[in-house]
């Protein structure tokens, strides 16, 4: 308890508060500005935290991160640009409800239900954060492949305009991850010789063109496109209540989320997907999904800020970062003094507990900065849908460019977008291609190491108890979607023949 | 526009470029390229060389982070920069390896060496209940068979493989028998010791820290000719096996071939201020990085002889990218 009382005295004076106020604020334009990232944010911070005392340095970088992570649904809601991974799970659904009047509700759902995501990650790792490094501490390629298949298979059965459609566009998701560098071996593949191929096709860029261009391209010649909003008074109106009807998904959004995203490396960008799908497959009003329904959002939006939370654990506990901004983090607590290790829970537990309070405190500060931001980006649906497509362009543009600095980022875009126009006139769902672009690697990569590893023996996929579990999940997810449609084809015949 | 006002014009430029041609180095911001992602350890060291730098030149310093092709799109972005001293760049490890590797034609011969700052050995990490309770242990079954050893440290070709390599070869064990298994990085590798699907990690010591202090994984030795003060019970692997180890980490700051010698040399003279300096010192420390300085020619024969090393331990072992 004295060590709880110390923690307090180390968070609560003007320098900590300060730092937190300011790097929330910082980290709410970063992730606010499309292109821009979290990890960026926190790279950006880092100078500046070496002459911080220990904890106001960590506290900017968490400040920064959660707010510029939640931030990032703002582009995704109001202009169909979303700013991480995870965030493109849910775009269709936030971004239709803005464009039908409810960005209010859309952004009032994301920050509100980010918050709620966060405390309860919070309370969940308080309670179970060696117990829940040591469950991922576990998971070896084997594991990593079965989780990324299954994060495949869901998204390629609940896309929307069939399974046949999902899986050609989660496909094609692959085929672009299969660009670059082959990660094992280091041999060039579908580069043609263009050296700056060797290095991938980015997401970001990609994510840009398929779901911004894209958009822009739609509505390009329509000048006068209203959006008339509700709620301008008060943007957040109805969101608790809206919460309080989807409360199951809130609940089963963040324990799923604090679970899987204590998977270092994979799981802050599948967990959001795996929970809007299994939101869709229990939905009463599956059909309503991606045409602007909030229970998909409510699920995957607590899904991705628990799971943001739970991130942290493997990199506090182990040293094992899942991602860039973690491993940022991990680079900043060392260069202060706090290692990561389990003794950073047993030997100075006044810093762990003030790292959980930072938590909460940036936490709390989404909710005034959250409606500071929501009242204000309504002004943006007042501007004439052409000029509005316009800056839209600008920004796609200078988040193309930003992320390597070169104009490649700009022409994989460019690209993109209007591959993804094409399909989507065709009916063919753009999530999954985002998906297969960000699991590619992943499955690819766990496969070939869990291959290497047995000496090539396919059925050492099954050897490991956790691994079978889940590729047995796996396998029956897909005998049974197949089986039904196996059914749902000679029905129609045996009913044909009774009549007969 | 009148005769006069256009001499005029003219006579200004002119002040002001011969103006610009006679003042000293540097006089607009600098370009810093970092090869690797945001993030890595090669980032965070850049990043505070680029901090301290910056208030020794007097001039703001811009980080790019130019990764992908394991290291190799942002070396080779960095060469064909002009060299004027206002794009440096950070170089590493790989560079030791790109052709001998046949991953790239580019060796430590296309860059201006400025100055090494940092090099590490890696060491060899078992899982706690490992068979091998001592560097003894592993060294006899090493001699006895390579191939039954399921090993992981980042890539194939990579600093923790070619150390792998040599020290097979060095115990006198067939190194073309080696098992590697290949990963995304040492982090990864470690995670596939804890997780028990791999029987011996190479890594850097600062990776594997906080696993070690958890009682997950046991350092046997460090692949280096010294002992490390910070874990004096870790024995290195000269003293273990009676062999003498050239295989490890390094990072250093370069510039484009051809860069003026007064450019270099006033490039290498802060950074060796920087790098001697107590903040950087306090900086690594903390991060578990080993401080080391070599400037100019040092640097330039430090390469040279890594070149060699490693080239000697990728050809034995026939390693080559298609």
């Amino acid at each position: 308890m004295n060590a709880f009382v110390e923690a307090l005295s180390l968070v609560f004076n003007l320098e900590t508060l300060l730092v937190i106020l300011a790097s929330a604020i910082f980290g709410l334009f970063v992730g606010a500005l499309p292109g821009l990232t979290a990890t960026m944010a926190t790279a950006l911070l880092v100078p500046l935290t070496f002459y911080m005392a220990p904890i106001p340095a960590i506290a900017a970088i968490i400040a920064s991160t959660a707010m510029a992570i939640t931030a990032g649904d703002l582009p995704g809601t109001l202009l169909r640009i979303p700013g991480t991974p995870a965030s493109a799970a849910y775009v269709e659904d936030s971004y239709r409800m803005a464009q039908k009047g409810q960005a209010g509700l859309a952004i009032g759902i994301g920050v509100i239900g980010s918050v709620l995501g966060g405390l309860f990650g919070f309370v969940f790792l308080m309670f179970t954060a060696p117990a829940l490094a040591k469950f991922a501490l576990g998971f070896s390629s084997f594991e990593y492949f079965w989780l990324a298949v299954l994060g495949l298979s869901c998204a390629a059965l609940i896309s929307s305009g069939g399974v046949a459609k999902g899986g050609l566009s989660l496909l094609l998701g692959l085929l672009i991850a299969q660009v670059g560098v082959d990660p094992l071996t280091g041999t060039p593949r579908f580069t043609f010789g263009v050296s700056e191929l060797t290095g991938g096709i980015s997401f970001i860029p990609a994510m840009i063109g398929m779901f911004a261009l894209a958009e822009v391209m739609r509505t390009g010649r329509r000048f006068r496109l209203g959006v008339p909003q509700a709620n301008v008074r008060n943007p957040f109106k109805g969101v608790l209540a809206c919460l309080w009807k989807y409360r199951k998904n809130q609940i089963r959004g963040s324990v799923i989320g604090s679970l899987i995203g204590a998977l270092p490396g994979v799981g802050g960008d599948l967990a959001a997907w795996v929970t809007y799908s299994l939101a869709k497959k229990t939905s009463k009003t599956p059909e309503l999904f991606g045409k602007g329904h909030p229970e998909g959002l409510v699920e995957a939006g607590a899904t991705n800020n628990a799971a943001l939370s739970s991130s942290w654990i493997p990199a506090m506990v182990f040293g094992i970062p899942g991602d860039a901004v973690t491993a940022i983090a991990v680079g900043v607590l060392v260069m202060k003094g706090m290692e990561p290790g389990p003794q950073l829970l047993t030997s100075n537990p006044q810093n762990f507990y003030a790292v959980m309070l930072v938590f909460v405190i940036a936490n709390i500060l989404m909710l005034p900065l959250g409606y500071i931001a929501a009242r204000s980006a309504r002004r943006i649906f007042e501007v004439p849908r052409a000029l509005l497509n316009a800056a839209i362009l600008l920004f796609c543009i200078v988040g193309s460019y930003s992320i390597n600095n070169t104009m490649f980022g700009v022409t994989i875009m460019l690209a993109l977008g209007v591959i993804a126009f094409f399909l989507e006139k065709s009916g063919f769902a753009i999530a999954p291609i985002i998906l297969g672009i960000v699991l590619g690697p992943l499955v690819e990569q766990n496969f070939t190491t869990s291959m290497i590893i047995t000496n090539g023996n396919v059925l050492g996929l099954f050897e490991r108890p956790i691994s079978a579990v889940l590729g047995i999940a796996t396998i029956a997810v897909w005998s049974l979607f197949i089986f039904g449609s196996v059914k749902k084809t000679f029905r129609p015949k045996e009913i044909a023949g009774e009549t007969l | 526009m009148s005769f006069f006002k256009k001499a005029a014009l003219a006579a200004c430029a002119i002040v002001a470029l011969s103006g610009q041609a006679l003042a000293e180095y540097p006089e607009r911001a600098i370009t810093l390229i970092i090869p690797w992602a945001a993030g890595g350890g090669t980032d965070a060291s850049g990043r505070i060389i680029a901090t301290l730098l910056e208030e020794k030149l007097g001039q703001p310093i811009t980080i790019v982070n130019r990764t992908g092709g394991g290291g190799i799109v942002g070396h080779q972005e960095l060469k064909t920069q002009t060299p004027d001293g206002y794009t440096i760049g950070v170089i590493t490890t790989e560079l030791s390896m790109y052709k001998s590797v046949g991953s790239s034609d580019l060796t430590y011969t296309d860059f201006t060496p400025i100055g090494l700052y940092n090099a590490d050995p890696s060491a060899i990490f078992v899982r706690a209940d490992s068979p091998y309770k001592t560097i003894d242990d592993l060294i006899a079954a090493i001699k006895k068979d390579p191939s039954a050893i399921k090993a992981s440290g980042a890539n194939f070709g990579g600093n923790n493989h070619i150390a792998w390599i040599s020290l097979v070869q060095l115990l006198g064990a067939p190194a073309d028998k080696v098992f590697w298994v290949p990963t995304d990085g040492a982090t990864v590798s470690l995670q596939l010791l804890a997780s028990n699907a791999i029987g011996v990690a190479i890594s850097q010591f600062p990776e594997a820290k906080a696993l070690v202090d958890a009682g997950e994984i046991r350092p046997l030795a460090y692949l280096g000719n010294e002992r490390n003060p910070k874990q004096p019970d870790v024995p290195p692997i000269s003293e273990a096996a009676g062999i003498e180890f050239a295989v490890s980490g390094w990072r250093g700051i370069g510039a484009p071939k051809g860069l003026p010698e007064d450019v270099q040399k006033k490039l290498a003279s802060t950074l060796e201020e920087v790098v001697t300096s107590d903040q950087f010192k306090t900086f690594m420390d903390g991060r578990n990085f080993g401080v080391i300085w070599k400037g100019g020619a040092d640097f330039e024969a430090y390469l040279k002889q890594r070149d060699e090393a490693f080239g000697a331990a990728i050809k034995t072992a026939g390693i080559k990218a298609n």
